[in-house]
């Protein structure tokens, strides 16, 4: 077991882990953060995303001893500071960006990581960059509507509804 | 004016706030106090005799509770199958035992041999690894021409054979289509195949289960779409526990597609287990586990034929079918390849005479099942490949041909023992020509053209049977279940109003729709109004969430609670107002008495059912809450047209989707957004079965296409936007709502689309030796056929 | 995944004697090795964490070379931008997210048959350096999975003669969305490089005829009439011997026009 310490969301968090715990499950099971999920285990879902030192990363492929000392930020974080949805989430379900609601932490995370890189993305742009999160319940067409609205983007156009 | 409340609105969705900020509750987020977790050791080989499991070693190892093989499930009912075929000669199917646990033979990689419980999950499966079992490979049987054939290594040693059933549909009629193909002008013939999928929610499957021992009570939470359903197969036929010592809860649901239906083997373990060792049991799916555990769906392998008169009419269809069934019958696995797919092979047209036959087949696979649209997708893809073809080998206009043969008068009695209520199928082509800018298709294969892509345009026409289903009938057709639903309307004293559903929600948005429903009857804020579902201990009773059944059938069974709810709260307000009640009426959530300008508030009237000082308490009983049970006298029939461009370099063989509109008849449409999404949904999976998955297994029965690696999930970047509409609206005439069921359109409709454009791509391009590509038709297999 | 200890030296001299124990293996970016890990296809002992060894990190340019430590980032060296075949190659291997976390040492330590970099790496005729030795690209390919490296030995770093004109192009696989074939090209005055990926057997190769071809004439019709023999190429789900050898023609095609 190492003591392992790092701020999550801000907060600083701290454990004891084994070599094999895994970033996501140590955010899930010693953090109880379980917005975060897992839904494959060869790294290609991308619903276990969370930032770290500002980077998008699969947390199903971090080792949480490889994230001591790190900021880390998962969805739990995202909100605005008054509890009200912030303008990627605001935009998820202005443009209904998410069915089950699985992969939704990790499309999110995703998103935010791209906007701060690229606030302006087109279409392709934004389909490009979601190569690693899949979702089965969306199609994909609201949530890249979602994201060029939470860019600011006048999304009107696209297909009515 | 869109609406801004009510039905008809695009409400947001409330479940949002919880997915969006990480608070939303799957199984997995669930740890019960003291849970032990349990390692599923299954079988590496598809088919084989089971000599010994010696798990001594294994049980001294470090955190293990006890280790489970089939042995401890001797004198347990195994799982059961909900659905009993009987074949054309009057003979039910055959039907072999599933036991939790393998009992001599293993018959799919994957199938679990034993099951260890520890302390923690990776003690679990350290101590599987020391588990030694001595099996004797046997050949497997995975290729169902082969498996049929006489001699075949047998899948169950007590059965006759590998043929589940020999279905014919109707049986009658076989000798008036063999006639009507024997006078055809035209025959068009297709051999193609359904490839087999994996539904892959992205939520994994999870189970827990927890028992009490003071009060002998047992609880399973579990990823499952329908948990009354659970409560009754697993209490009922395998565990043999009460309904009212057993609890099952289907927390939020990350999807299910048809997946999570199923009773499965690790939930009737971890309620069972849970009880041995008095302890909860919990088993998280990993995705590659899932790949050998969870239904599958879809793999039929048919030849369809068309007879055509020297009109271009349709005489009749001929077809038959190969349908796998896996290694053992999951839950409603035979109702899909004949029942949910034979009834569908009219589609949307007047062919007078069809016979289908389908033969299901055990393999040493993982089992088949329903997965979105269920047999539909199969009828249609048959049928409207069928169709495309035809018209090419007639040089006829493949939306002409179509239009030609619709059905225009509705009701309609198919030969297939269907009746559809309402359609419009004229108007849905004509609102696809419009928004898919059929017009400028020409102008846009040049430009491809210009660009040294080929350009193909791909119709599809579907009709599914939805609103899962009369009882009655499906009682006659072998179902072991009602399919009917039930709502609770409990309107609280401040007038507020919890309503406990039997569908589940998994993605569909109930929690936002279902209320839309109630608020537009009580002329009340739809915030008034909550939704629970999921869990047997609050909700009357449910079958589910399948089949676009959810507003069809459970919203029928709310809006009749909702009535009774009107007529008493009524009754209360004639007496606050002194009216008589026949004057009373309710609207804007006022009760008024008509003529006058007497009036109460909702409030006024849920506050007197519950504080009773002013109530006719002689006539009427105090409190404010109806229960409804609604059984469909129909299913319903949404119906809709397709059509999908694509681009196609023939270099690579790779297919873009450049263009893709649909034009569904839903009926009356409660949330437009949310049945948007649902279509856009279907339609991503219809493009994933189209171009990207396949499930392969090789001769041995190993699965090639076991995880992400090698199963080709569609992602953002292989759909494009999609243009839907749901304007033309033909109301349901049977269910109160005039709703028909949006959730598996999309999965039905798209694949022929998409090949039938792929097709048309490539005979634009010269080869015109290219009559059809299974799918997926993976840029391998189109450079393959353009180079066969 | 079985347990093992975790380290996280700071400088490779420690990284190489923590690697010299017995079980004890390197951790790049993990993208590869987690996965295996957790299909209990591997089990060190001790996992040696590379990812905070400062001069194993970031990417410098000097003397027409490239220089990228072995520890960046995919995404780090698609951001430096050193030359055209290189930036596209790191910006599309698999997803932001492995990007982010993978490692060019990873990669050509791992040499995957089907891996982007080790196209990179074989076109550019580059140099591994490791902690003890400067190994040239040639000599370092030695078929699928397999690579010149002795147990314990660290990719420190990676030099690539910066090309006059180079273009990758990936045929992506339709699950795993790695190179179901990939084809690097590289143009040097002295001569093209053209080496394939995702293809062959026997791991990444070069081609020799299109390169012989293209020495003369850098354009798309001086391989027009060349085909490659489809024998020794992979055959899976995804694709024929025959598909695959059809896309290394066609991709050589597009990558030599596309060269910038
Ligand atoms: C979803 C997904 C998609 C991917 N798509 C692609 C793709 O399209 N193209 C592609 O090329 N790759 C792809 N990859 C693989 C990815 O590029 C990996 O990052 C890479 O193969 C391994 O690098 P790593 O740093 O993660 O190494 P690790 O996984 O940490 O290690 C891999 C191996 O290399 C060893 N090792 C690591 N670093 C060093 C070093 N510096 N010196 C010596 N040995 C070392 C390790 O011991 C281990 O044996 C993908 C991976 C994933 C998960
Ligand atoms: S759970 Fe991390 S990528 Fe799937
Ligand atoms: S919303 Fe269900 S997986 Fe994306």
């Amino acid at each position: 077991m190492t003591k392992i310490t790092m701020t999550v969301n801000g907060k600083s968090a701290s454990g004891d882990v084994e070599g094999r715990t895994l970033l996501v499950d140590f955010l899930r099971n010693d953090l109880h953060l379980t917005g975060t999920h897992v839904g494959c285990d060869t790294s290609q879902c991308g619903a276990c995303t969370v930032h770290v030192n500002g980077k998008a990363v699969k947390s199903c492929t971090m080792f949480a001893a490889d994230a001591d000392g790190a900021d880390v930020q998962t969805i739990e974080g995202q909100a605005n500071e008054d509890g009200s949805l912030n303008v990627i989430q605001q935009a998820f379900q202005d443009h209904h960006g998410l069915q089950c609601g699985f992969c939704t932490p990790g499309m999110v995370m995703a998103a935010a990581e791209l906007l701060k890189n690229n606030p302006k993305p087109t279409e392709a742009d934004i389909r490009h960059h979601l190569e690693g999160n899949i979702c089965r319940c969306t199609g994909y067409h609201n949530i890249v509507k979602s994201i060029m609205a939470a860019s600011g983007q006048d999304v009107s156009a696209i297909a009515a509804e | 004016m869109p609406k801004d409340s009510g039905i008809g609105a695009s409400s947001k969705r409330r479940e949002d706030i919880r997915f969006l900020t990480g608070t939303g509750q799957y199984t997995d987020d669930i740890n019960v106090q003291g849970q032990a977790y349990v390692h599923f050791l299954r079988s590496s080989v598809a088919h084989g005799r089971i000599n010994s499991v010696d798990t001594s070693t294994a049980a001294t190892m470090p955190g293990v509770v006890r280790i489970f093989t089939g042995a401890d499930f001797e004198g347990v009912g195994g799982l059961p199958c909900g659905w009993q075929v009987t074949d054309r000669h009057g003979q039910p199917m055959q039907e072999p035992a599933h036991p939790v646990l393998a009992q001599g033979k293993v018959r799919h990689v994957g199938d679990p041999i034993a099951a260890i419980v520890a302390d923690s999950a990776s003690q679990a499966r350290d101590a599987a690894e020391a588990i030694v079992v001595d099996i004797e490979e046997l050949s497997a049987v995975i290729d169902m021409k082969e498996a049929v054939k006489d001699g075949a290594t047998k899948v169950h040693d007590d059965l006759t054979s590998n043929l589940c059933y020999d279905w014919g549909f109707v049986e009658e009629n076989k000798g008036a289509v063999d006639e009507a193909f024997a006078n055809a002008a035209h025959v068009t013939t297709l051999e193609l195949v359904n490839q087999r999928l994996v539904a892959n929610p992205m939520e994994p499957r999870v189970a827990i289960g927890e028992y009490n021992r003071a009060n002998d009570e047992s609880t399973l939470y579990t990823t499952s779409q329908n948990p009354h359903v659970i409560r009754l197969l697993m209490g009922a036929f395998v565990l043999g526990i009460p309904e009212h010592k057993l609890r099952v809860v289907a927390p939020d649901v990350g999807g299910g597609f048809g997946t999570k239906i199923f009773h499965y083997a690790e939930e009737a373990f971890c309620t069972f287990a849970a009880r041995q060792i008095n302890r909860a049991v919990k088993w998280t799916s990993s995705r590659s586990e899932s790949f050998m555990s969870d239904a599958q769906g879809r793999d039929h392998v048919t030849k369809i034929e068309l007879a055509l008169d020297a009109d271009n009419n349709f005489m009749a269809i001929r077809t038959d079918t190969l349908a796998n069934m896996g290694a053992y019958l999951s839950t409603f696995a035979p109702s899909v390849p004949t029942w949910l797919h034979g009834t569908l092979m009219a589609g949307n047209y007047k062919t007078p005479l069809i016979y289908v036959n389908v033969k299901a087949v055990f393999t040493n696979t993982v089992a088949v099942d329903a997965y979105r649209g269920a047999g539909r997708p199969e009828a249609t893809f048959q049928l409207e490949r069928l169709i495309d073809k035809a018209a090419r080998e007639l040089g006829v206009d493949p939306i002409a041909l179509r239009r030609q043969n619709f059905i225009t008068q509705f009701p309609y009695a198919t030969p297939v023992a269907v009746e559809y209520d309402t359609g419009n199928y004229v108007a849905t082509m004509d609102k696809l020509e419009q928004i898919g800018d059929l017009a400028g298709f020409e102008a846009r294969r040049k430009k491809s053209e210009a660009n040294g892509k080929l350009r193909g345009l791909g119709i599809n026409c579907y009709i599914e049977a939805c609103g899962i289903a009369p009882s009655a009938l499906v009682g006659q057709l072998g179902a072991r279940a009602g399919l009917y639903d039930a709502a609770t309307v409990r309107v609280n004293a401040t007038g507020t109003i919890s309503v406990m559903v039997g569908a589940h929600s998994h993605g569909q948005g109930h929690e936002t729709a279902f209320p839309q429903v109630v608020a537009e009857m009580l002329g009340i804020d739809e915030n008034m109004i909550d939704i629970v579902h999921g869990d047997s201990s609050k909700i009357p009773f449910g079958m589910g969430t399948y089949g676009s059944r959810s507003i069809a059938v459970c919203g029928s069974a709310m809006v009749r609670a909702t009535e009774k709810i009107i007529n008493k709260a009524k009754k209360i307000a004639s007496h606050l107002l002194e009216a008589s009640e026949a004057d009373i009426e309710l609207k804007d959530g006022q009760f008024s008495v008509v003529g006058t300008d007497k009036s109460c508030a909702w409030g006024d009237v849920t506050l007197a059912a519950y504080v009773p000082h002013n109530y006719p308490l002689e006539e009427i009983e105090p409190g404010l809450e109806e229960t409804a049970f609604y059984d469909p006298s129909n299913f319903t029939y949404p119906a809709g047209a397709y059509a999908c461009e694509v681009e196609v370099d023939t270099a690579t063989g790779k297919v873009t989707i450049e263009r893709f509109s649909a034009a569904d008849d839903f009926g009356n449409v409660i949330n437009p957004m949310i049945v948007s999404g649902q279509v856009h949904g279907g339609i991503g999976q219809g493009i994933g079965q189209a171009l990207l998955e396949n499930t392969v297994y090789d001769e041995n029965g190993q699965l090639l296409s076991g995880s992400y690696m090698d199963y080709a999930m569609p992602r953002a970047s292989d759909v494009p936007f999609f243009t839907v509409d749901h304007s033309c609206q033909t109301p349901c005439t049977h269910n109160p709502l005039g709703v028909k069921g949006c959730g598996e359109a999309g999965a039905i409709g798209t694949p022929p689309a998409v090949v039938n454009a792929v097709i048309d791509a490539l005979h634009s391009g010269g080869h015109t030796h290219v009559t059809h590509i299974d799918m997926p038709v993976s840029p391998s297999r189109v450079w393959s056929a353009i180079n066969g | 995944m079985y347990n093992f200890e975790f380290v996280k030296p700071s400088s490779v001299a420690d990284a190489v004697s923590a690697l010299s124990a017995e079980g004890a293996q390197a951790l790049g970016g993990g993208q590869t090795l987690i996965p295996t890990m957790k299909q209990r296809l591997a089990s060190p002992d001790t996992l040696v964490s590379l990812s905070d060894i400062a001069e194993m990190q970031g990417v410098s340019s000097a003397g027409g070379s490239v220089t990228i430590g072995g520890a960046t980032t995919h995404a780090d060296v698609a951001a430096a931008n050193a030359f055209a075949g290189l930036t596209t190659l790191a910006g599309n291997i698999g997803d932001p997210a492995v990007r982010n976390r993978g490692t060019i040492g990873g990669s050509l330590a791992n040499n995957d048959p089907a891996a982007c970099y080790p196209a990179a790496a074989l076109a550019t005729g580059a140099t591994i350096t490791t902690n003890a030795r400067d190994i040239a690209a040639d000599d370092y390919f030695q078929g699928m999975f397999t690579t010149a490296l002795e147990d314990g030995e660290i990719i420190t770093s990676v030099t690539m003669p910066v090309p006059e004109a180079s273009n990758y192009q990936k045929f992506e696989q339709p699950a795993s969305r790695f190179a179901l074939v990939g084809v690097f090209v590289a143009k040097y005055a002295d001569g093209v490089r053209v080496a394939v990926t995702g293809a062959s057997e026997n791991g990444v190769f070069r081609w020799s005829e299109a390169e012989a071809a293209l020495n003369g004439n850098f354009s798309a019709d001086a391989i027009a009439d060349l085909s490659i023999d489809a024998s020794g190429m992979i055959e899976d789900l995804h694709g024929s011997k025959a598909y695959r050898a059809n896309l290394v023609k066609v991709l050589t095609d597009r990558a030599v026009s596309a060269a910038s």
